[in-house]
């Protein structure tokens, strides 16, 4: 009975004895031949110098206990004899290990399995760039055509009086993008308003302008950092989640099965979440912009002592109407973007649940790059228009 | 190998298991032996707790009350320890396979081998190739990832992994499901070969009626929380309903009449 299959190698369990008269090799195996003494035998039997030999027995009568690694190696160091244009004469084991041995002989005639070579150097490198680029390219033109087809369908669902916008989805989705985001994304306006008007301060103070606070806090959030923010959050958040969401159901083949009833796949899966998002997100960031001048508010009560009413004369006069609408018009962009690219990405989803993680982070990760690439873009355009 | 020489020992012995889930009872009090050397073929309708009872065996599952032992060791109050030396003694072949699909096929056979053995490369590359071909797989499968391989492939190298370490105890979770009654016939022939090669003792959970007819010693019927033990002969005479249905409904005929 093999109780101990994992024994450590040891030279009692396990041995080999090599015996040379003349031309003859005999190979004497006695002890557990298993695959825990597997790697000494395996070293000892590799040793052996095969030399002048023409003749050579292999006697495993010895042999208290054999599994499948201990016939191989026997198996193996007949068959490399034999290779080498040795007599194998005799080649005997105990009786109770015949069917193993014989459905090895039989059935295993195969080389060692071969490893891909880790590929390195130049030629590699470029082609990786290569490929990258190529695979950057065709998502772009890819995501184009996924836009196109969005545009057309969405202007036909508010347009044609035979289609119907799907309410209640869309309702939901304003609820899960939107509403619940609300927590998340307050605390983190209200903590990145607490430090842009304390980094802001100490730097003003030394000019004795510490009002001009105030100023930063108004411009800096309203124009950017509030979108910025919640865009990226709810990228992270909620972008990620369509990409989960759907490629869970391509995982299911539920969207094969969508296809197959004849259903419209960007209607039921792709619009409810871009129109429900392209609300949400403007509401959003409106909510975070407020909460981040209240934390910039405090802040400015605690280190410059600032009052509230100063703080709202102040803000009267750094801002208009103008700098918070600035703001609030790319939101509905980048809403359209984290959707537009999470939905994408779900959709692309092969059948293993592996490719949802994969597209769940790439979805992100586009998403985000997508929204800091049109800001700037915008903040180029505004600037040419003077605004 | 091992079981010629103790042809009586008992290598699962389960007594008095209790398994329930958010109040259900699935199984009550159940009693059930595996000898050594046996193919057990366990079968049971939906729900009745075929894939809980392998979980439970191999550690997976932990049951409300009652006693396994698996091999002599008590799984229940068992030591880290022992419990590692158990996993070295078994291997479980799942459902889907289970492969690592980041790993190459020979990867994944290499993958117990790396971790239990201090084997040179070169071993283990000859152990891959060797456990393949046992299997019945081309070369070629070695190197290819699991996404590139069929269903009946992938179980095979399923079934390669779980024999890396050369266990004595095999569990297979329904290893002909997915498969067509071709590959089906293949794989229970091949487990039956390197279960007699190997000495293996088989525990099967199984739907399928064909795989039972051919390749097992004893089928194991989970019926009423709990389980009936006997051959397909003596079973087909059974009282229970559920199992008379079973092994003389159409499909259970059809499966008879070959044997």
């Amino acid at each position: 009975m093999r109780n101990r299959p994992l024994a450590k190698p040891d030279e009692s369990l396990a041995s080999l004895r090599v015996e040379r008269r003349q031309n003859l090799l005999r190979l004497v195996a006695t002890g557990e031949w298993n695959i825990g003494q597997a790697p000494r035998l395996d070293a000892l039997l590799r040793k052996i110098d095969f030399g002048d030999v023409r003749e050579a027995e292999i006697d495993a009568n010895g042999i208290t206990d054999v599994d499948s690694v201990g016939a191989w190696l026997l198996l193996r160091s007949k068959r490399e004899l034999e290779a080498a244009g040795v007599k194998v004469r005799n080649f005997s084991f105990p009786q109770q290990y015949q069917p193993l041995i014989t459905v090895m002989e039989e059935e295993h005639d195969a080389p060692p399995v071969k490893h891909a070579p880790h590929p390195v150097g130049l030629v590699y490198f470029l082609e990786r760039v290569g490929r990258g680029t190529m695979h950057a390219l065709a998502q772009g033109y890819e995501m184009l055509g996924f836009l196109g087809r969005v545009t057309i369908e969405t202007i036909e669902a508010i347009l044609a009086p035979r289609r119907e916008l799907p309410v209640p989805a869309f309702v939901r989705q304003i609820d899960e993008t939107g509403v619940t985001a609300l927590p998340i994304v307050g605390l983190l306006a209200f903590l990145i308003g607490v430090v842009l008007a304390y980094q802001g301060a100490d730097q003003l103070r030394r000019f004795g302008a510490e009002i001009f606070t105030v100023d930063l806090l108004g411009v800096g959030f309203l124009r950017e950092l509030g979108g910025l923010v919640t865009a990226i959050i709810v990228a992270g958040r909620s972008g990620s989640a369509f990409t989960a969401t759907i490629g869970t159901m391509r995982v299911n083949e539920e969207v094969d099965a969508m296809e197959t009833m004849g259903l419209n796949i960007p209607e039921i899966l792709v619009i409810p979440r871009v129109l429900g998002l392209v609300i949400a997100l403007p509401l959003l960031t409106f909510f975070a912009d407020v909460v981040g001048l209240v934390g910039g508010a405090v802040m400015c009560y605690f280190d410059l002592g600032i009052t509230v009413p100063e703080f709202l004369r102040e803000l009267q006069q750094a801002i208009t109407i103008k700098t918070l609408l600035v703001g609030l018009i790319k939101a509905p962009v980048f809403a359209f973007i984290i959707a537009l690219v999470g939905c994408f990405e779900g959709l692309k989803v092969e059948r293993n649940a592996e490719s949802v993680g994969k597209l769940t982070t790439r979805s992100v990760v586009e998403a985000i790059f997508l929204i800091i690439a049109f800001d700037a873009g915008f903040s180029i355009f505004f600037s040419i228009l003077g605004i | 190998m091992t079981n010629a020489a103790h042809p009586g020992d008992v290598a699962i012995r389960i007594r008095g298991l209790v398994n329930a889930f958010n109040g259900k009872v699935i199984h009550d009090h159940l009693d059930l032996d595996v000898m050594r050397g046996e193919v057990l073929g366990v079968v049971g309708g939906s729900g009745t707790g075929k894939s809980v009872l392998l979980r439970s065996i191999i550690g997976l599952n932990h049951p409300v009350s009652g006693s396994i032992n698996v091999l002599g060791v008590e799984t229940a109050d068992v030591t880290a320890e022992d419990l590692k030396g158990l996993q070295l003694r078994w291997g479980v072949l799942f459902q889907g396979g289970a492969l690592f699909s980041s790993q190459t096929v020979a990867q994944n056979i290499q993958v117990p081998l790396r971790r239990y053995t201090h084997m040179s490369q070169e071993l283990m590359d000859e152990i891959a190739a060797m456990k393949l071909s046992l299997v019945g797989l081309p070369e070629d499968a070695a190197g290819k990832y699991p996404s590139e391989l069929s269903g009946g492939m992938v179980k095979r190298a399923g079934l390669a992994r779980a024999l890396a370490l050369d266990p004595e105890l095999l569990f297979l979770d329904e290893p002909t499901s997915g498969l067509d009654p071709i590959s089906a016939n293949q794989f229970d022939e091949l487990v039956r070969s390197l279960q007699q090669s190997l000495g293996l003792t088989v525990f099967m959970v199984t739907h399928d009626i064909d795989s039972l007819r051919a390749i097992t010693d004893r089928i194991a019927v989970l019926v009423n929380k709990k389980i009936k033990v006997g051959t397909i002969q003596t079973l087909v005479h059974d009282s229970d309903p559920w199992i008379h249905e079973y092994f003389s409904g159409a499909r259970g005929r059809a499966a008879l009449a070959q044997s």
